[in-house]
């Protein structure tokens, strides 16, 4: 086990130093120049020479990607070109909506699609499991966009319920932020339960066949307790992963939602960054949002071998 | 005429039919667009702005007097051409890979990392890097979902060589001589076409979002192309008076992003033997 578990970190490796190399190449390859954006063309040459030294912009790719690891490794992520800040603190100021607007949305998704999912498996191939399967189909068919406008439109604009954008005051308290975060995190968590939906049906199916539920069957327990207890806690495993990966995977990808909604979020912050070129946030944010990935993917593999003691390597 | 077999099983789900029937109705909306709708899609209007659908504009006007019908018929030209690209490009080019992976052993684990690398970004975020990267134009966003998808496509070809390879087929025609490149091309490739057929209809719903998005942030299409992602960016600020203006362009989106996962699925239930064992 100790060794799967080093294999598996080694691998994690791997893919973490392939994703700093992606991120390094894509953010360079980019053929708008950072310096000319930032000193407008009024610059004197002295001026972007300097500029151009002070970013480590003047050495050749290969120099500046050691640099780059050189303070990664130090968790310095660089000196964001337009904020004047490092990029650390750029991301760390932009972290709170983000993740509360995730574990919001992934709690709806979860509360939607986890028992929707167990209905759907348990009366397969029946109407309500069509009509379930349907709108898990619908929900990845609707655009996070437009599927925000039409809320807004409605709880917001219309009827007031809640506020129609923003973040509130830089002094707002959490219940304040609460009620901003309310709708976009409906957009989220609805749009994302279809994905829920699906999986829970399909790791519900999967271990309604085992023959421990057939055991647990034919020792007469009721439907309620075999379906509930002997298959759910079973089935809960890959489910909780697949929550956890949606978690991680809605930290740079609510950037749809958060424009709709004007939450000043991660994703906000990478494409701003974008449309002003400001590689050393594109370059930290798609390096720390990929990682957090990666990580949350390794810890969810290892939870499988702490959980389901069959789980053997 | 005689309906063949295959179709008439995919058919017998009704809900199969009827996506098709709506994915057919979207595509001859789109390519007889200049016949049906009557209008020019940038022809301004202001006397006519914002104007409810009616006889006359059957899904209304936008906040320039456009007609809403025609630049919808007209943007799904451009939407259902990118969707069809990036499908395409990443099939042919995640099948390659997927290939390469799944029967060349040595070349599996490089390529698989690279994979799981790609796919550690949220799709969305990586495709708008790329865009910016790349620059905003039609076949840019074309080239940036290629990317994005391709990974996934190689993941499910993989997945599936892995198994074909084994089979016994591919060892006799090993053992009678046939050539590493025919093996693939002949005998495993066309034991994949399932997954890769499935693929492709997901991907195509999946572009279309893609590049609705892209077009909704600004990063891209160009606004002054009306597809169904930049309409709705552009007219956003008017939903309040006139809902119409947002509320056609995602229903179009919908209505085909639907309708290719839907038949998506049909497809998978048709041709995954795991399924047609219990029937």
């Amino acid at each position: 086990m100790i060794r799967y578990m080093l294999s598996r970190l080694m691998g994690m490796l791997v893919v973490i130093a392939l994703v700093a190399v992606i991120v390094f190449v894509l953010t360079r390859a980019a053929s708008g120049d950072p310096i000319s954006v930032l000193l407008g063309d009024q610059a004197t040459a002295e001026d972007i020479v300097s500029a151009q030294k002070i970013y480590g912009l003047d050495k050749p790719l290969p120099v500046q990607f050691g640099y780059w690891l050189k303070e990664l490794s130090h968790g310095n992520l660089g000196q964001s070109i337009f904020l004047q800040r490092p990029v650390t603190q750029a991301l760390w100021e932009r972290a709170e909506p983000t993740t509360l607007l995730a574990l919001m949305a992934v709690f709806i998704a979860a509360a939607i699609g986890v028992p929707c999912g167990i209905v759907s498996a348990v009366f397969r191939g029946k109407l309500i499991d069509q009509l379930l399967t349907g709108f898990a189909m619908l929900g990845a068919s609707i655009p996070s966009f437009w599927f925000g406008l039409v809320l807004m439109q409605i709880f917001a604009v219309s009827l007031g319920w809640f506020p129609v954008s923003g973040y509130g005051d830089p002094g707002a308290t959490l219940s304040e932020r609460f009620h901003y975060l309310v709708l976009p995190s409906v957009v989220l968590g609805v749009l994302n339960s279809a994905l829920i939906i699906r999986f829970t049906r399909a790791s519900m199916l999967d271990v309604l066949g085992e023959d421990y539920v057939r055991t647990a069957r034919a020792k007469g327990l009721s439907e309620q307790v075999v379906v509930l207890k002997h298959a759910l806690r079973n089935a809960l495993v890959p489910i909780v992963t697949v929550l956890g990966l949606t978690v991680a995977l809605m930290i740079g990808g609510a950037v749809v939602t958060e424009t709709v909604f004007g939450l000043p979020g991660i994703g906000n912050l990478v494409v701003s960054a974008v449309l002003r070129r400001d590689y050393p946030v594109i370059q930290g944010a798609l390096l720390v949002i990929a990682m957090i990935y990666v990580v949350i993917n390794f810890l969810t593999d290892l939870l499988y071998i702490v959980v389901d003691p069959r789980v053997k390597y | 005429m005689k309906i063949p077999l295959v179709l008439k099983k995919l058919f017998r789900r009704r809900i199969v039919l009827a996506a098709t029937v709506c994915l057919l109705a979207v595509l001859i909306i789109a390519l007889l667009a200049n016949v049906i709708t009557g209008y020019d899609p940038n022809e301004t209007a202001v006397s006519q702005r914002l104007s409810v659908p009616s006889a006359r504009h059957l899904m209304g006007t936008d906040e320039l007097g456009r007609d809403l019908f025609s630049r919808i018929a007209f943007g799904g030209r451009y939407s259902l051409t990118i969707a069809a690209l990036t499908a395409a490009g990443a099939i042919v080019l995640g099948t390659l890979l997927g290939l390469v992976a799944g029967f060349f052993r040595r070349l599996d684990g490089p390529i698989s990392r690279l994979v799981d690398a790609m796919m550690s970004f949220p799709d969305i975020l990586l495709a708008i890097a790329l865009v910016a990267i790349l620059g905003p134009s039609m076949l840019n966003v074309v080239f940036a979902l290629v990317l994005v998808y391709t990974p996934r496509v190689a993941r499910v070809v993989r997945a599936s060589t892995l198994v074909v390879r084994e089979l016994l087929f591919v060892e006799a025609a090993r053992a009678v001589g046939v050539s590493t490149p025919r093996i693939l091309w002949s005998h495993i490739l066309p034991n994949l076409m399932s997954p890769i057929l499935v693929q492709a209809s997901f991907i195509f719903a999946y572009a279309i979002l893609a590049e609705a998005a892209l077009s909704f942030l600004g990063v891209g299409v160009p606004p002054d192309i009306p597809t169904w992602g930049t309409m709705v960016a552009g007219s956003q600020q008017y939903a309040h008076d006139a809902m119409w203006v947002v509320l056609f362009p995602g229903l179009a989106i919908i209505v085909t992003a639907l309708s290719l996962q839907l038949l998506g699925d049909g497809v998978r239930d048709l041709l995954d033997p795991r399924l047609k064992k219990s029937m």
